[in-house]
């Protein structure tokens, strides 16, 4: 029915992404001089596995009261509040952990307020600043996804419930927990998953033996040892942890809206007197928790906007280049894969998901292998950045995309067969006009990441190729704080208005 | 001249025969009880199941390997017949040409397509704006723009009320006679048969009977339809 040249496309795509992760993997493998882990190499795989879980379990627990708040009160900015929980999706990850220094580092208001009571100093580095940065990034992922499952119990079953003098313990027994006890295992898997690859926060607050990741391992091994035959092993390691909690996670989530609307009458009944203060306390906690690192970044970083250096608007030039060619590639190959998947292609769906086993060092590490005997890598830099975190994007893509995919080829399907509407002409006049909202989002998203992404560019870039985020880095390790946080603010700027163009280009365009 | 040549549909545990010819520029109703068939038969003619054996012709030519978009037809489905982000001239146009491409002469041949329909002026409109009937009725001017010898029609106004479905029904016929198309009509209502088609197909027990004359087959019903009809008959 269709033409020959889709199947061709998503095929091509398909073969490229399984060579970046697969063959990065067991390019990284074959390049492993020796298959004996070290002292410090199995330090890594425990630190890694121990902050992951540490944060993963963190976030989900912390966010089960607050989304039951969020879920069952109404209050003043809470549009806004649901609407900002999507933020630390797009939020840069080397931001997230300045506008984290800002409060908790040395001479942040938390520790002005212990020595003030006479308590010893708070430190941000190591394992506890780690699990901190995860969670500040992943309880809002954590929260949303029981806020829709909080959403998704029917109202007549609580209207059935209190037509049954049910209280709100016995309605916590029956209903509350019998949902988060389905969501959450999904919420927490995949918040392990994001933590495993973590290496911005690492770089950062982490370090030294004692606390490093694995993905800082390879980075470490390979920028500065310039070993890689150990990165190759590092690597290794890496990909087979990824790709084992993958598989966990692809079995514990459900097909989670990214984008769905919160603003719907809620079903949950609001009990008032001890339960309605502790909610407030959670909220106000919570609120407290999200909001004031970032608004401690905009207060440290809008003094030094106009001392930039001028490197900084270059980078991001650079950078806002590499976000919004890797996003609109994403795209395309996610529509690609989508639609040879709706026409019944199963390998097309595995084909999007394959980059979740595969962190961005992995295929990082494969593709500097691989293309270091052809010259210098650093000019290389900026193309590998676009296809890493275009590649990287893909799952959320895929998983944004299939299902609305899919109640297009339901509805119109058949019509637009009917009338001989194919190749081209389809993707034209149905496919684009119909996906064009769930489109302008992805890419949003997808170019956000990737604006914000400090991950395979710190191990490939050289002086001519370094990026924003990069340069935000930078200039906080060289403790150049005020400047850095003005570079913050404005690859945070950049980020969220590259969402937002994107998304409203879609929206603009998916009219009827 | 539609030949159903010893066609089979089979799928789980549903078996679908027919074996017959409807002769050219005949008006056809397909009826039976809900779940014989109807729509599956009509489904394998336009080309969206490929039956298990068995061929399809029209004219004698083999049409069962072509792709919906190819067939010498065009169908109506029972919903979702235009696309809602086109506008009405648009819909239309796709009758013309699939991907659009349209010169001047032909958006003149839109809008005499959607006057003859009753809809003139109403080209630049998105069918969200249009009342179910008008809707049927873009979806028949794009028909008549298509210009296939077959047309197959998947109840298209059962959700329409009565006198609108009979004005709907009087305007296809008109249509049919104006461009000698062979039609092949699916209903559940024994009044739309009479009414409109000459021919009358039932589908019942795995088997789509041959076309036979619409009056002598309720004037004298089988057992099948005599169940199916109920006390009506």
């Amino acid at each position: 029915m269709a033409s020959g040249a889709r199947p061709l496309i998503a095929g091509a795509v398909a073969l490229l992404i399984v060579a970046l992760s697969l063959g990065s993997a067991t390019v990284t493998a074959l390049s492993a001089t020796s298959w004996q882990m070290t002292a410090a190499d199995w330090a890594a795989v425990r630190f890694t596995v121990v902050q992951s879980g540490l944060s993963a379990i963190a976030s989900t627990l912390l966010a089960v009261p607050l989304a039951r708040a969020m879920v069952r009160r109404r209050f003043w900015g809470r549009g806004l509040f649901l609407r900002l929980l999507a933020a630390p999706f797009l939020l840069p990850t080397i931001v997230a952990v300045l506008a984290l220094l800002a409060i908790f580092g040395r001479s942040g208001p938390v520790n002005a307020g212990l020595q003030v009571l006479g308590l010893p100093a708070l430190s941000i580095f190591g394992l506890h600043g780690v699990v901190l940065a995860h969670v500040f990034l992943n309880l809002p992922l954590a929260c949303r996804m029981l806020v829709h499952g909080w959403q998704a119990i029917p109202a007549e079953r609580f209207r059935l419930a209190e037509s049954l003098g049910m209280g709100p313990g016995p309605q916590f027994r029956h209903l509350e927990w019998p949902m988060i006890r389905a969501v959450a295992p999904g919420a927490a898997v995949l918040v392990f998953l994001l933590c495993l690859t973590s290496f911005a926060v690492a770089l950062t607050l982490g370090g030294g033996p004692a606390a490093s990741t694995v993905e800082l391992a390879i980075y470490q091994a390979l920028r500065f040892d310039f070993d890689p035959g150990r990165a190759g092993l590092l690597a290794a390691v890496q990909f087979t942890l990824c790709a084992g909690v993958t598989l966990v996670a692809m079995r514990l989530t459900r097909d989670e809206g990214f984008g769905a609307g919160l603003g719907r009458a809620h079903p949950v009944p609001a009990p008032g007197g001890w339960r309605l203060a502790v909610d407030a306390l959670v909220l106000g906690l919570g609120a407290l928790f999200l909001l004031s690192p970032l608004a401690a970044l905009l207060w440290r970083g809008v003094p030094g906007l106009a001392g930039l250096p001028s490197g900084v608007w270059v980078a991001a030039g650079r950078s806002l280049v590499v976000a919004v060619v890797s996003a609109v590639l994403a795209s395309a190959a996610g529509l690609a894969l989508v639609q040879a998947r709706v026409t019944g292609a199963r390998w097309a769906e595995l084909a999007g998901m394959l980059p979740l086993a595969a962190s961005g060092l992995v295929i990082g590490t494969g593709l500097f292998l691989v293309l270091r005997p052809f010259g210098a890598v650093e000019r290389l830099a900026l193309p590998v950045t676009v296809l890493v975190n275009a590649t990287l994007s893909l799952p959320f893509l895929v998983r944004l995309l299939l299902p609305e995919a899919r109640q297009v080829e339901a509805d119109y399907g058949r019509l637009a067969g009917s009338l001989g509407l194919v190749g081209m002409a389809r993707l034209r006049l149905l496919v684009l006009p119909r996906l064009a909202r769930p489109l302008g989002f992805g890419t949003g998203l997808s170019a956000a990441l990737s604006m914000g992404d400090l991950g395979v560019i710190a191990l490939f870039a050289g002086e001519r190729s370094v990026t924003l985020p990069l340069m935000v880095q930078r200039l906080a390790g060289a403790y150049r704080m005020e400047a850095a946080g003005a570079a913050a603010l404005v690859l945070v700027a950049l980020s969220f208005a590259l969402f937002w163009g994107f998304d409203r280009m879609g929206a603009r365009h998916a009219d009827a | 001249m539609l030949t159903l040549e010893r066609l089979e549909i089979v799928q789980d545990d549903f078996r679908l025969t027919a074996d017959w010819t409807l002769p050219m520029g005949a008006r056809a109703a397909v009826i039976g009880p809900s779940g014989a068939g109807k729509s599956t038969l009509l489904m394998a003619v336009a080309g969206f199941l490929a039956p298990t054996s068995g061929r399809i012709l029209w004219q004698g030519q083999d049409i069962t390997a072509i792709p919906p978009g190819k067939r010498p037809l065009s169908i109506l489905f029972q919903d979702q017949n235009l696309f809602p982000h086109l506008t009405i001239a648009q819909n239309v146009g796709l009758g013309l040409r699939p991907d659009l491409r349209l010169a001047s002469d032909d958006w003149r041949q839109v809008e005499g397509a959607l006057e003859r329909v009753g809809l003139g002026g109403m080209g630049g409109r998105k069918p969200a704006q249009l009342s179910g009937g008008q809707q049927g009725r873009a979806a028949l001017a794009r028909v008549l723009l298509r210009a296939r010898p077959l047309l197959l029609l998947d109840e298209p106004f059962a959700a329409l009320g009565p006198a609108l479905k009979a004005e709907m029904l009087g305007l296809l016929a008109e249509l049919a006679a104006a461009t000698g198309a062979t039609v092949l009509m699916v209903t559940h209502d024994p009044g739309d048969a009479r009414r409109f088609a000459d021919l009358t197909v039932l589908v019942a027990d795995g088997v789509a009977s041959p076309p036979v004359e619409t009056a002598a087959l309720f004037a004298d019903p089988p057992p099948a339809l005599r169940d199916y009809l109920g006390r009506e008959a």
